[in-house]
């Protein structure tokens, strides 16, 4: 049933019939240095296919040898979700003809996950809810696919295809939530905040970057409307890679809009998965799921069974950092924030943002302005995370080193973040581009503050007088000829100085 | 005992990307049903305490170093290959969805 954009119902309006339920799988690439199954090098943007070997290309006669560390990263990662880790488990075989996977099946685990049954705390407006993690699993990432002749690298119109399987046998760990029952308003909220924390997570146990402009981390959403109040639930949709933390808010959003108007218009919602589309905040239906997938698991007679001991399992949960929540905690303290202010960086998922920045070198008051205030606009007109919009930590610092140095004032530091933003490249190269360091020189200062008092001969007579409020307007003439690149306060105290000043 | 018929035949044949002859299909309807009959005497065998047997080997926990090994020399990998193309396998345009 298609159903028009303009006849969605607000979030609002949906969620005052309907209660949502939401399914999350999050699938994260680890930062091995190695796949999962062979030797070869993991590194992002290297030459497509320069990174291949005959296992993970699939090659006959070629065997699959499992990575220690990837199994140390998804245990780690289990006992951080407090789930059961499996005292023996095996690989799957999960059978499929598609190009972007040589060997035409995936390995993957099945019926036998390394890590279950366990849960996340997610804190959303101040309130901690709990969601349920069904499993954690271990699996490899299939090769990437460019689809040639159609329009912008879509399928549709494509006269063929190519393929790099430089990401072929990367190994990932798939996250799946458990039905997730929140106050439906905020259902997409606390969608997002969940995938936020997760991301928190896994960069505090240091298994993966977890960057999801890079694909390290993607976001498969599954959502559903049952009438509100009732029982059982409805049919879902499966929305698949959703790419960035904003996204992830923005398609469940959407979801749930379009299925009540289905609903409301005695519609039957399709068991489909769903492509999001980043630019225009829609969703379009993708390959029907109401004939069961027939994937044909079995197991991998490649691989030998993974029975962690429970020393090992052990050993490994000594290894983990303090819990996000202990974290924040601790961060909280060490930034002096109010409980409110430690809420706004937490809701704009700026948490390790900010700190970075500190590790960087600036002051916390200052990292969290710029990346909260400026930063956070620029983010919100382009429609990016944070993340995502093309300045660092350690530039976010350098501004602030130069504003502490008394090289930038709050205005010309402004343009400097405005600068980097914009491409021009480091704050310093931006400074030097833009020639932007605040004159504080007091010679030349001198100069500006003495053509003013010339200039406004009346003006200075008041300040002489002893109305000191009216030094506003030299002040203002000296910004003025030095392009507001000179220190307000200074030039006040110099005008202040010169005018009333034990110098005379 | 199991009977494999031809509609199974022809949906596993499917599966396995297989185009076959009406005549192939009952042959191979035929000899399927004969091989799941020998797994179900084998079935009848074992009894509930016995587990389904996936290795054959006692071992578990193999495991690599995270170690870089060199795998294919730059465009190795692309040689055996029909067609390549910027680097790339060249395939023929995928139909249906997107995955």
């Amino acid at each position: 049933m298609t159903v028009t954009t303009q006849r969605l119902p607000t979030l609002a309006e949906a969620v005052a019939r309907y209660d949502p339920v939401l399914g999350l799988e999050v699938h994260v690439e680890l930062g091995t240095v190695t796949k999962m199954f062979c030797g070869c090098s993991t590194t992002f943007g290297a030459e497509p296919n320069s990174q291949v070997c005959p296992v993970c290309l699939g090659l006959p006669g070629s065997l699959p040898v499992l990575n220690r560390v990837a199994v140390e990263s998804a245990i780690r990662l289990g006992l951080a979700l407090n789930c059961t880790i499996a005292s023996w488990c095996r690989f799957a075989r999960k059978n499929y003809f598609y190009p972007d996977m040589p060997k035409n099946f995936q390995i993957s685990q099945y019926d036998e996950p390394i890590a279950y049954n366990g849960w996340l705390d997610v804190v959303y407006e101040g309130v901690t809810y709990r969601i349920g993690v069904t499993r954690a699993h271990l699996e490899e990432d299939t090769g990437k696919s460019v689809h040639v002749g159609g329009a912008t690298g879509r399928i549709h119109g494509a006269s063929h295809a190519l393929l790099d399987y430089n990401r072929s046998g990367i190994p990932l760990i798939e996250i799946v939530s458990k039905p997730i029952l929140v106050p439906p308003a905020i259902a997409p909220a606390v969608g997002r905040a969940y995938v936020t924390e997760l991301r928190m997570l896994i960069r505090a146990l240091g298994i993966s970057p977890a960057r999801m402009e890079l694909g390290q981390l993607r976001c498969d959403a599954n959502v559903s409307l049952k009438p509100s109040g009732a029982t059982e639930f409805g049919t879902r949709t499966e929305t698949k890679n959703v790419n960035s933390l904003r996204s992830v808010e923005r398609a469940i959003s959407y979801e749930i809009r379009r299925q009540a108007a289905v609903l409301s218009e005695g519609g039957r919602v399709v068991q489909e998965t769903r492509h999001w589309h980043e630019d225009t905040g829609e969703t379009t239906a993708g390959r029907s799921k109401e004939q069961a997938e027939d994937y044909r698991y079995f197991p991998e007679p490649d691989l030998v069974p993974l029975a962690p001991s429970p020393e090992w399992v052990e050993s490994l949960r000594a290894t983990l950092p303090e819990s996000p929540v202990a974290r924040r905690a601790r961060l909280q303290r060490e930034w002096r924030l109010s409980d409110l202010e430690m809420r706004d960086v937490l809701n704009a998922g700026a948490v390790d943002l900010v700190a970075a920045t500190v590790d960087a070198g600036s002051d916390p008051a200052g990292a969290k302005k710029w990346w909260l205030g400026q930063i956070a606009r620029a983010a919100n007109e382009r429609g990016v995370d944070l993340e995502q919009v093309g300045i660092s930590p350690s530039d976010v610092a350098q501004v602030q080193a130069l504003v502490a140095a008394g090289t930038l004032n709050d205005r010309l530091a402004r343009q400097v973040i405005d600068g980097v933003l914009a491409g021009e490249g480091t704050p310093d190269e931006v400074v030097a581009a833009r020639g932007l360091a605040a004159v504080s020189d007091d010679a030349a200062l001198l100069t500006a503050v003495d053509e003013a008092i010339a200039a406004m001969p009346d003006v200075a007579a008041k300040v002489r007088a002893g109305k000191l409020a009216a030094v506003g307007a030299l002040v203002g003439a000296v910004m003025k000829a030095t392009r507001g690149q000179a220190d307000a306060a200074r030039v006040r105290e110099l005008t202040l100085q010169r005018l009333t000043g034990p110098a005379a | 005992m199991p009977t494999i018929s031809r509609e199974e035949a022809a949906h596993l044949a499917r599966l396995a990307r297989l185009e076959l002859a009406p005549d192939e299909l009952d042959h191979l309807a035929g000899q399927l049903d004969a091989i799941a009959g020998y797994v179900a005497r084998v079935s009848e065998v074992a009894a509930e305490d016995i587990p389904p047997t996936s290795h054959p080997l006692p071992l578990t926990n193999v495991f690599r170093d995270d170690e870089l090994k060199p795998g294919l020399e730059a465009q190795a990998g692309l040689a055996a290959a029909p067609e390549a193309e910027d680097g790339r396998f060249r395939v023929p345009r995928i139909l249906g969805e997107e995955a």
